[in-house]
C-alpha cells in the first residue's frame, strides 16, 4: 500500500482498489469552539485501509471525527470523505459511514436486536433486511446469545460490542471507530482487534480508528495521523516507516574489547558501548549473522541479543517532541498536490 | 454477513426513500408506548367520552326518549355547544395522556447518549423531531379531532343535509382547535422530555406547568392590576381560541389574535429549546 499515491478514484474504484482512493482529505481544516481553536489548519490526505488517529488527551481526535461526521461546523478549510465535501454532501457522507462513538450510546430499554435493527433502518435498510442484518451483526460480534436482552442490562464490554454491531449493520464503506477497545478485558480486546483486522482484510470497507492505545493502532493500522494541540504532529505510512526505520541490536557480551566494536564499525554499523552492553545500529546488507561471525572471530561470547525496530511508540514519542518532522512536510506536500485536483 | 458464515459483508441492496426515515423513530416509539398497561388503559379510557357522545347523538334523534324527558330534552341538542364541550373534555384527556406519554419520547435517547447514533446516519435533527412528535400528533388526533369528525358525520347522516350545511364550519373548528392543542402539547412535552432526563419528573413538570401557569397568571393580574397575566395561562389561551372557533361562550378578557400570537410565541420558544438539546454533541464553548 502506498499512501502517497495520487488517484482520482470514485466510490466505485474504492471497492476494486481499496487502498488507492483517498478516504479523507483535509484542506486547512480549522474548528473553533467560541474563542478556543480546537483544530488548527489541518491538511492531510488519508489513504490507508485502516488509518489510526493518535494523540494525547485534548489533541482534537474526537473533534476531527465529529467534524467529519458534520456534527461540528469548521471555521475554515474543508474536509472530503470519498471525494464528497462534508459541508455540501453531509447526508451522502453519512450514508457511507458507520460510526462507533467513544462514550456510551444506546437506548437502555431496547433489546440489542431491536436497537441494531432500528439503526439499520435509519441508514436506509428496509425493515426486514435490517432485522436480518441485525441478527447477523450481533452473531458476528459475539452477542448472539444475549441479543434479546435489554441493552441497559449489558456489561461495558457488551455495550461496546453492541455499538460495534450498529456501526456495521448497514455495511458502510467507511467505519469510524472511536476508542473501540475502551473498557474491554484482554480477551474481549483481542476479539475486537481481530474483528477489525478481519473487516480490514475483507477489503470492503476502510477504517478510521481513533485510539489512545498505541498497541491497538500498531496491530491494525497501516497509516497513522498523530495530532497534538489541534495540529498534525506526524502523518505516516506505518509500513514505510517500519521499512525505513533503523534496526537495532542490543548485545550483552562477555570478553568484548575495543577490537570487537571496531570490527563491528568496520562493517558500517554504529556502536554505542555502556558497561558490558553494546548497542549496534545495523545498516542495510548487514544482518545478525554477520555480528555473530565477528564475535566468533574475536572470541567474544554473546550472552544476550535483542533485535528491535522503532515501534509506533517511538514514532509517537518523537512526534510529541517535535511538532513538524520532515515526514510530515512530505505528506503535507502530497496532500496539497492531491488537493489541487479536487 | 450471513449468520452461519460469521464474516463481514457490505450491503449492496436497495435503500428506502429518504422521506420515509422519519417514520422509523415513530414506529419504534409507538411500539414501546403500548408496552405499558397504564398508558394503554389511559388511551382506551379516552374513548369512553366519545362513545357516550355517540349514544347522546343517537338518543337526541329518538322521539320517544325525548318525549319522556320533556323540558330536559333541550340538553340533548347537537350544535356547536355540544362539540365545544366535546373538545374541552377530550382536550383535558389528551393533556393527561401527553403527561404520561410525552416525557418518554426523547429522554431515553438522551439519557444514554444515543443521539450521535441517530445523527451519524442520513437522518437530520428535523426528521428526528418530526418522527418523535408524530407519535403524539397521531395519538392525540385519534382522541380529539378524529372522533369529533366521526360524531359530526354520524349526526349529519341522521339530521340530514340542512343541518349538515348549517353546521359544516364546526368540522373546521374541530380540526383547527385540535391541531393547535396537539402542537402546543407535543412541543411542551418533547421540550421537557429533552431537558429533563427523568421521565416521571418530566411528566410531573408538565402537569405542574399547567397549574403553575394558572396561579402565576392570577398573581400577575392581582399584583399588577392588569389582565396581561392571562398570557401565562396556557389553558386560558386555548379556551379563548376555542370559544372563538366554536362561536360559543362569553367573550374572553384577551383578544383572539393576542392569544394566537402568545401560543405561537410559546411554540417558537419550545422549538428553540428543543433544537438546542437535540444534537449529537453539545459544544462547550
Amino acid at each position: 500500500m502506498n499512501a502517497t499515491t495520487q488517484s482520482g478514484a470514485t466510490d466505485g474504484d474504492t471497492e476494486s482498489k481499496p487502498s488507492a482512493a483517498p478516504i479523507v482529505e483535509l484542506q486547512g481544516l480549522s474548528v473553533h469552539f467560541g474563542q478556543r481553536e480546537i483544530l488548527r489548519s489541518l491538511t492531510a490526505c488519508l489513504r490507508g485501509r485502516v488509518v489510526g488517529l493518535l494523540g494525547p488527551n485534548g489533541a482534537g481526535k474526537s473533534t476531527l471525527i465529529n467534524t467529519l461526521l458534520g456534527f461540528y461546523q469548521p471555521s475554515a478549510g474543508s474536509a472530503r470523505i470519498f471525494g464528497h465535501d462534508m459541508r455540501t454532501a453531509t447526508r451522502k457522507i453519512r450514508s457511507l459511514v458507520g460510526y462507533m462513538p467513544e462514550n456510551d450510546a444506546f437506548i437502555s430499554n431496547m433489546s440489542a436486536v431491536s436497537f441494531v435493527q432500528m439503526m439499520g433502518e435509519l441508514s436506509g435498510l428496509p425493515s426486514t433486511v435490517a432485522l436480518e442484518r441485525a441478527h447477523e451483526a450481533l452473531f458476528y460480534v459475539g452477542l448472539a446469545e444475549v441479543r434479546y436482552r435489554q441493552l441497559g442490562t449489558y456489561s461495558q464490554g457488551m455495550k461496546q460490542l453492541a455499538k460495534f454491531a450498529q456501526a456495521i449493520v448497514h455495511g458502510p464503506k467507511l467505519l469510524i471507530l472511536d476508542e473501540p477497545t475502551n473498557g474491554l478485558d484482554p480477551s474481549a480486546r483481542q476479539r475486537m482487534l481481530r474483528m477489525i483486522r478481519e473487516i480490514r482484510d475483507s477489503r470492503q470497507v476502510r477504517i478510521l480508528l481513533c485510539s489512545h492505545l498505541l498497541r491497538d493502532v500498531e496491530d491494525t493500522c497501516d497509516e497513522v495521523l498523530i495530532l497534538k494541540d489541534g495540529r498534525i504532529a506526524h502523518h505516516a505510512d506505518l509500513n514505510e516507516e517500519r521499512r525505513a526505520n533503523k534496526r537495532f541490536l542490543e548485545l550483552e557480551t562477555y570478553g568484548a574489547n575495543g577490537d570487537f566494536t571496531q570490527a563491528i564499525e568496520k562493517l558500517g554499523c554504529e556502536c554505542a558501548v555502556s558497561a558490558n552492553r553494546i548497542k549496534v545500529i545495523l545498516v542495510n546488507g548487514i544482518e545478525t549473522c554477520d555480528v555473530y561471525r565477528v564475535a566468533a572471530k574475536h572470541r567474544v561470547r554473546i550472552r544476550r541479543l535483542n533485535f528491535r525496530r522503532d515501534t509506533l511508540e517511538d514514532i509517537f514519542l518523537k512526534a510529541m517532541e517535535t511538532d513538524m518532522p520532515t515526514s510530515m512536510h512530505r505528506w503535507s506536500q502530497t496532500a496539497e498536490s492531491t488537493n489541487g485536483r479536487l | 454477513m450471513a449468520v452461519y458464515r460469521r464474516n463481514y459483508t457490505t450491503y449492496l441492496g436497495a435503500l428506502t426513500p429518504a422521506w420515509s426515515r422519519c417514520l422509523v423513530p415513530f414506529r419504534y416509539s409507538k411500539r414501546n408506548l403500548f408496552r405499558s398497561k397504564l398508558r394503554t388503559s389511559l388511551f382506551v379510557a379516552c374513548f369512553f367520552f366519545p362513545a357516550a357522545c355517540l349514544l347522546m347523538i343517537y338518543l337526541s334523534h329518538s322521539l320517544s326518549f325525548l318525549e319522556r324527558l320533556g323540558a330536559a330534552s333541550q340538553a340533548f341538542r347537537i350544535d356547536n355547544r355540544f362539540f365545544f364541550y366535546f373538545m374541552n373534555v377530550q382536550g383535558v384527556l389528551s393533556f393527561l395522556l401527553t403527561a404520561f406519554v410525552g416525557p418518554g419520547l426523547i429522554s431515553p435517547d438522551l439519557a444514554n447518549g444515543a443521539l450521535p447514533l441517530y445523527f451519524c446516519r442520513p437522518f437530520s435533527r428535523v426528521e428526528y423531531v418530526l418522527g418523535k412528535s408524530s407519535v403524539l400528533a397521531i395519538l392525540l388526533s385519534e382522541i380529539t379531532w378524529v372522533p369529533g369528525c366521526i360524531l359530526f358525520v354520524v349526526q349529519a347522516s341522521i339530521a340530514g343535509p340542512r343541518w349538515t350545511w348549517d353546521h359544516l364550519w364546526i368540522v373546521g373548528s374541530l380540526i383547527v382547535s385540535s391541531v393547535v392543542w396537539i402542537a402546543i402539547l407535543s412541543l411542551f412535552a418533547m421540550t421537557l422530555s429533552a431537558w429533563v432526563k427523568w421521565r416521571i419528573v418530566a411528566g410531573a413538570l408538565l402537569l405542574a406547568m399547567m397549574f403553575f401557569g394558572i396561579g402565576f397568571a392570577q398573581a400577575v393580574n392581582i399584583v399588577l392590576q392588569t389582565e396581561m397575566g392571562y398570557f401565562f395561562n396556557l389553558g386560558y389561551l386555548i379556551a379563548t381560541l376555542e370559544k372563538a372557533l366554536f362561536q360559543f361562550g362569553e367573550g374572553s378578557r384577551i383578544s383572539v389574535s393576542g392569544a394566537c400570537i402568545a401560543l405561537l410565541g410559546y411554540c417558537v420558544i419550545c422549538l428553540v429549546l428543543l433544537m438546542r438539546k437535540v444534537r449529537a454533541y453539545e459544544v462547550v464553548r
